[in-house]
């Protein structure tokens, strides 16, 4: 289980304006402020969850997850990952573990993947039948048996994500901190990716927390969000209440058999949406049946559909206040 | 971090820094061009000595010292500083503390995998000038034999280490790397790189005998070339391991204090 209790973080960072003039004031003078990048968060995660960390830019996500992975002392509050507290990184700890940073890497640059697994292997003391079983498992599922025989330099982004991810789950850590791990991968591979952490974390009771600009992740793989603004807690829940939380509204989206004229889409209700045979519009969950009826009677309909807004919309209606600052 | 795991693992950190030293032929070579300061230095002392001796430096002395210089530069250098700054400055070095492995270990074997290959590109060049230039001593004395590769392995440690102090500063200040520069320049001249230093005057030399540099380079040439008597040879070997023991705490010290910043202010 993963507990967090009132946990902070602040950090002090230089306060420089631009220009050549203040780089030369800021030789002989400094000035510092504070900036609060997380404040008394709090959740609790049980064993086999897999959870969405989301916030805006600089809302705090990395900077709890690098506190749960061990790598950043809390100004306040206190943390346990199973058990044990993350930043004494104990070796039971560390090999309980893995965090994996969609910005960094841990594959040696000059040399292929399948080294870098040998090294961890070594490191945490995986025994060879394990290892052989763990990386055939991993390999067929990434479907990265060529790309691990080739130097890490010569993988395209993707190749390398996929192989980033293999390695830091050859010794089989029962929680997982993924910070963006599918940024900048093509949707094929963010889909192939997905896959894998859902079926590791079914195969292995692992522990998910994730965070993703990439709304798909989440609504794929996190039955439940932690939302953190300003570096607190705004929202912790299952994704259905999310969705519906504050939204009155939903979305129904028509396939139509012929194309029809948008001034006549329009018409029809609060048009959000349309294709060449294909419109979906906004309305309050209410007015859904009148909606559908009138549509059934004006437009060519095929199929329809009814769901909620999609989450990106909610996350930025839910955001759409000031900035969060930005921390270190 | 466990010692267990960093024992365990000491082999394949040990294979994954010589393939990465191999990585790269081409640059290893360029490298390798660029440490033959000695066999520069040989040429324009020897230029300078017009043949006459400098100081108890004959024809024979000079060309001995240098090729020896040579010899020590390769197997005694490390680098590490460059890789920690960046690995700081980068934040992959929170990669690294997430391993089990004490990272200053691991550093130090990743560096010392490179030692073989660039013995293996090297010493066939140390040997040809030793079989090519008559005036070139080869060494006699047994214990100076015995000392020499403890001396090596000492100048190996004292230059991975100050290594270590120096990249961890990039922990405190924006580029190491420049600090870095600066202490490679004192060492060029007063580590006996470039100029002996029995040539230096007695104050200087006296000052020398307290700093790092006479041990990262200047004490293995002089034991490869016969140059002291049996007693300065062992006393001057324990104080550079004296002096190792030293820079390790110190080493230490720096590299924790500095990792406790990273973990205070950005990870």
């Amino acid at each position: 289980m993963i507990s967090v209790e009132g946990l902070g973080k602040t950090f002090r960072v230089q306060k420089r304006p631009p220009g050549l003039l203040a780089g030369v004031k800021a030789l002989f003078h400094r000035e510092y402020t504070t900036v609060e990048a997380a404040r008394d968060v709090s959740f609790r995660i049980d064993d086999g969850e897999r959870v969405g960390f989301l916030g805006p830019n600089g809302a705090g996500k990395t900077t709890t997850l690098k506190m749960l992975a061990g790598l950043l002392q809390p100004s306040a509050g206190k943390a346990t990952v199973g058990g044990l507290e993350p930043f004494r990184r104990s070796e039971a700890f560390l090999a309980s573990i893995t965090l994996v940073l969609g910005q960094k890497q841990q594959l040696v640059w000059d040399l292929p993947p399948q080294e870098t697994f040998e090294l961890n292997r070594a490191i945490y003391g995986v025994s060879l039948p394990e290892f052989r079983k763990t990386t055939t498992e991993l390999v067929e599922l990434l479907e990265i048996g060529e790309q691990i025989k080739r130097p890490t330099r010569q993988l395209s982004l993707g190749e390398r994500m996929k192989c980033e991810l293999a390695c830091a789950l050859i010794h089989r850590p029962k929680y997982l901190f993924l910070d963006e791990p599918t940024i900048g991968l093509d949707v094929n591979m963010q889909e192939t990716i997905r896959t894998f952490i859902r079926g590791y974390n079914e195969q292995y009771g692992a522990t998910l927390m994730l965070t993703s600009h990439y709304m798909a992740d989440v609504t794929a793989l996190c039955p439940r969000i932690i939302l953190i603004d300003k570096g607190s807690i705004a929202f912790d829940g299952e994704l259905a209440d999310l969705m519906s939380k504050g939204r009155t509204d939903k979305r129904v989206r028509f396939s139509l058999s012929r194309e029809v004229p948008v001034a006549e889409l329009r018409a029809v209700g609060n048009l959000v949406e349309h294709g060449a045979a294909e419109a979906t519009f906004e309305v309050q969950k209410d007015a859904v049946s009148a909606l559908v009826a009138h549509a059934l009677q004006v437009l060519p309909v095929r199929d329809l559909s009814v769901t909620d807004p999609p989450l990106e919309e909610i996350m930025r209606a839910w955001f759409a206040k000031e900035p969060a600052q930005e921390p270190a | 971090m466990s010692v267990r795991s960093t024992a365990r693992s000491m082999r394949a950190m040990l294979r994954i820094g010589f393939l990465d030293a191999i990585a790269y032929r081409g640059e290893t070579i360029v490298w390798m061009l660029s440490t033959t300061m000695p066999l520069v230095m040989f040429l324009l002392w020897s230029a300078a000595a017009d043949g006459k001796p400098i100081g108890r430096y004959g024809a024979g002395e000079l060309h001995s010292y240098f090729l020896a210089a040579f010899v020590v530069r390769q197997l005694g250098g490390s680098w590490a500083a460059w890789q920690i700054n960046m690995e700081v400055r980068d934040g992959t070095l929170g990669m690294r503390l997430l391993r089990p492995v004490n990272p200053l270990v691991h550093y130090a074997i990743e560096q010392a995998a490179h030692v073989p290959v660039r013995a293996f590109f090297s010493m066939p060049v140390a040997l040809l000038f030793f079989a090519l230039d008559p005036l070139i001593h080869a060494p006699k004395e047994p214990l100076m034999l015995v000392l020499f590769p403890i001396s090596v392995l000492g100048a190996w440690a004292l230059s991975f280490l100050m290594n270590v102090i120096v990249g961890a500063l990039a922990f405190f200040i924006e580029q190491s790397v420049k600090l870095m520069d600066v202490y490679t320049a004192l060492f060029f001249v007063f580590s006996g790189y470039m100029v002996p230093l029995d040539l230096f005057p007695e104050p200087v030399r006296v000052v020398l005998d307290y700093l790092p540099f006479r041990y990262q380079m200047g004490l293995s040439v002089e034991l490869l070339t016969g140059a002291l008597s049996p007693g300065t040879a062992l006393r001057l070997v324990a104080q550079q391991w004296v002096m190792v023991a030293l820079v390790t705490l110190s080493a230490h010290a720096v590299f924790r204090r500095g990792v406790r910043h990273f973990e205070a202010y950005g990870g």
